[in-house]
């Protein structure tokens, strides 16, 4: 087997452990629709009417925020599980075994991106239940699904970074609790001129806002311009820097 | 003794920053047998384990395992071990059966050879009944049983075991035991780590102890009995006086004042005890339990450190607990505060 074939191996073995762990304790896929789905109810009836966005209903404005809460949500699920293992000893298991280095993050991420990305088909089947009413186009769809993807993919490796820097699941749920916030501070839930100038500053420039600014113009039927390049840039930035952090936490235990 | 040492480690150093864990060790372990490395808590064997196989550097000193360098090449002695570490490594979220074919997995065996291998171990563990059931509602020593079989499935040449009995039930023990014993049958190289000198006793062909970081003695158990001259009476007083008058009364041996007893040197024999007490007696010195003490390793224990093995380095050695004869790890654990 040449080392592509054993990497993949070691990485599916890993992937059907993590999906086990899903389907075995079902609860963090629940969580990660259930409180979307209830943050999207609560923003759309309860204050809903009293948002006024120019140019269309609240609820089109708001489904791109309520994916990004799901995915702060996602960091979260794995980041803990990811210190989980830590905290219990299997990865030095792991460790000592001829298997391929990153495996068991790789099995984690990929776990963590499908997981992610159930999540958000049935967040909006949720919020087209309740009048959502997207206009895209297969190609949009396509690019929507991408860029959710993409997203899911770069913040998951952010989560394994946490995961293992942290090394306790209540670290790592501490520090990954950060994410969850982020998108209430960008342009995900009201638009980003609505508030202080200071605050702007941040929320405008931050990664949430162009990824729900394009996710909600491709929704919407729209082009969604250069936004859409700095949201994949944004992406593959994090995943990047996620991945090395990763590693690097990773081989850094080892050396202890 | 042509073939080459299993494992062997030469001026072994590390240090975690100024605390200095292993301070210089050399040892060879040959191939097929089993080695036990004996020490207090603390005393650097879980370091050794995880410099041994690949999970921390060594700061000097070579390490090999299974004829390869730890350092240098690392997946070639992870292809050769089997650990099993003090914290049991297996997934609670999946069931017994499901962890063993996912190590099967790990080791790219077929799906049929991983079948074949997780049915007999299991049956070998005594898991069949568990099998199906997640890990999480299995008992500590089924989890440890599991951990064990979870080592084996790649048919390890050299296995690794940190102390794989600490707080095991004695049947789990026993059960543990006799794998290892099997195992060094079927030509594996078993290292052992234990707090407790019965289980050194019982299972190795050679024993190392390691106190603070260094070996103090190395050789077979019966070597290591011959280390010490002989064994001693230990008796037991009601009070602080009779334990002052029976110091004054044999010749000023140093007293346990807190559990109030008093060990003295003795061969066992009948006679000599005969005579102690008889001398004890004629002094109206009333003691209250006696026993009998012949030698074994907790005798060559405390000859070379000056301390009994289930102490803490930084205790003292007047805190020792009771010693006799057909002491068990049960005992021992009860006599840790």
């Amino acid at each position: 087997m040449t080392a592509l074939t054993l990497t993949l191996n070691d990485s599916s073995v890993m992937l059907r452990r993590v999906l086990r762990h899903t389907t075995r304790n079902p609860a963090t896929l629940i969580m990660s629709v259930l409180l979307p789905a209830i943050l999207l109810l609560l923003l759309d009836f309860g204050f809903g009417g009293a948002i006024r966005i120019p140019g269309g209903d609240y609820i089109d404005y708001l489904v791109p925020g309520i994916v990004l809460m799901g995915a702060g949500y996602s960091v979260s699920a794995t980041a803990v599980a990811v210190a989980t293992d830590i905290s219990e000893g299997i990865i030095d298991r792991f460790r000592t075994m001829a298997i391929s280095r990153t495996a068991v993050l790789t099995g984690h991420v990929v776990g963590s991106l499908l997981r992610g990305l159930i999540g958000t088909a049935l967040v909006m089947l949720i919020a087209v239940a309740v009048g959502f009413r997207p206009t895209a186009d297969p190609l949009r769809w396509l690019g929507v699904l991408g860029l959710t993807a993409l997203m899911l993919f770069a913040i998951a490796w952010v989560a394994a970074a946490i995961g293992l820097a942290t090394g306790t699941p209540a670290g790592a749920a501490g520090f990954a609790g950060l994410f969850q916030i982020l998108p209430f501070l960008s342009g995900a839930f009201v638009p980003t001129e609505t508030m202080p100038g200071w605050l702007q500053a941040f929320t405008a420039n931050q990664p949430m806002t162009p990824i729900a600014s394009t996710l909600r113009a491709l929704l919407a039927g729209e082009s969604p311009g250069d936004t859409a390049w700095v949201a994949v840039a944004w992406c593959c930035a994090a995943a990047l820097l996620g991945y090395l952090g990763a590693r690097r936490a990773y081989d850094r235990r080892a050396s202890r | 003794m042509s073939d080459p040492p299993a494992i062997s480690v030469a001026g072994l150093r590390k240090a975690y920053g100024e605390h200095t864990v292993l301070d210089g060790v050399d040892l060879d372990v040959a191939a097929g047998s089993v080695f036990c490395l004996l020490g207090p808590n603390g005393a650097g064997k879980t370091t050794m384990v995880r410099i041994m196989t690949t999970l921390a550097r060594a700061d000097a000193g070579q390490v090999r395992v299974a004829g390869h360098d730890v350092a240098e090449e690392p997946d070639a002695v992870r292809a050769a071990i089997g650990v099993t570490g003090q914290f049991s490594a297996v997934d609670k979220l999946l069931t017994g059966e499901e962890n063993l074919v996912m190590m099967g997995g790990l080791h790219r065996l077929a799906g049929a050879e991983t079948r074949r291998r997780t049915a007999r171990l299991l049956a070998r563990f005594d898991l069949e009944d568990a099998a199906r059931r997640p890990v999480a509602t299995y008992s500590g020593g089924m989890v440890r049983r599991l951990d064990l079989a979870m080592s084996l499935i790649g048919e390890p040449r050299v296995l690794f075991l940190d102390e794989p009995t600490a707080g095991l039930d004695p049947r789990s023990r026993r059960t543990m035991w006799q794998v290892a014993g099997d195992l060094a049958a079927g030509g594996v190289t078993v290292f052992l780590t234990t707090q407790y000198l019965e289980e050194a006793d019982e299972l190795a062909d050679r024993i190392a102890l390691l106190d603070h970081g260094r070996l103090v003695a190395e050789g077979t158990p019966d070597e290591l009995k011959r280390l010490v001259s002989g064994g001693h009476v230990s008796l037991r007083f009601p009070d602080e006086a009779s334990l002052a008058a029976a110091v004054s009364a044999v010749g000023g041996l140093p007293a346990d004042r807190d559990a109030l007893t008093l060990r003295i040197p003795s061969d066992g024999s009948v006679a000599s005890v005969k005579t102690l007490l008889g001398r004890l007696d004629e002094q109206a010195i009333n003691v209250k339990t006696l026993s009998i003490h012949t030698p074994d390793l907790d005798d060559v224990f405390l000859a070379l450190t000056g301390r009994a093995p289930d102490q803490a380095p930084d205790h003292g050695p007047d805190h020792g607990p009771d010693h006799t004869s057909d002491h068990g790890p049960d005992q021992e654990e009860a006599a840790t505060p």
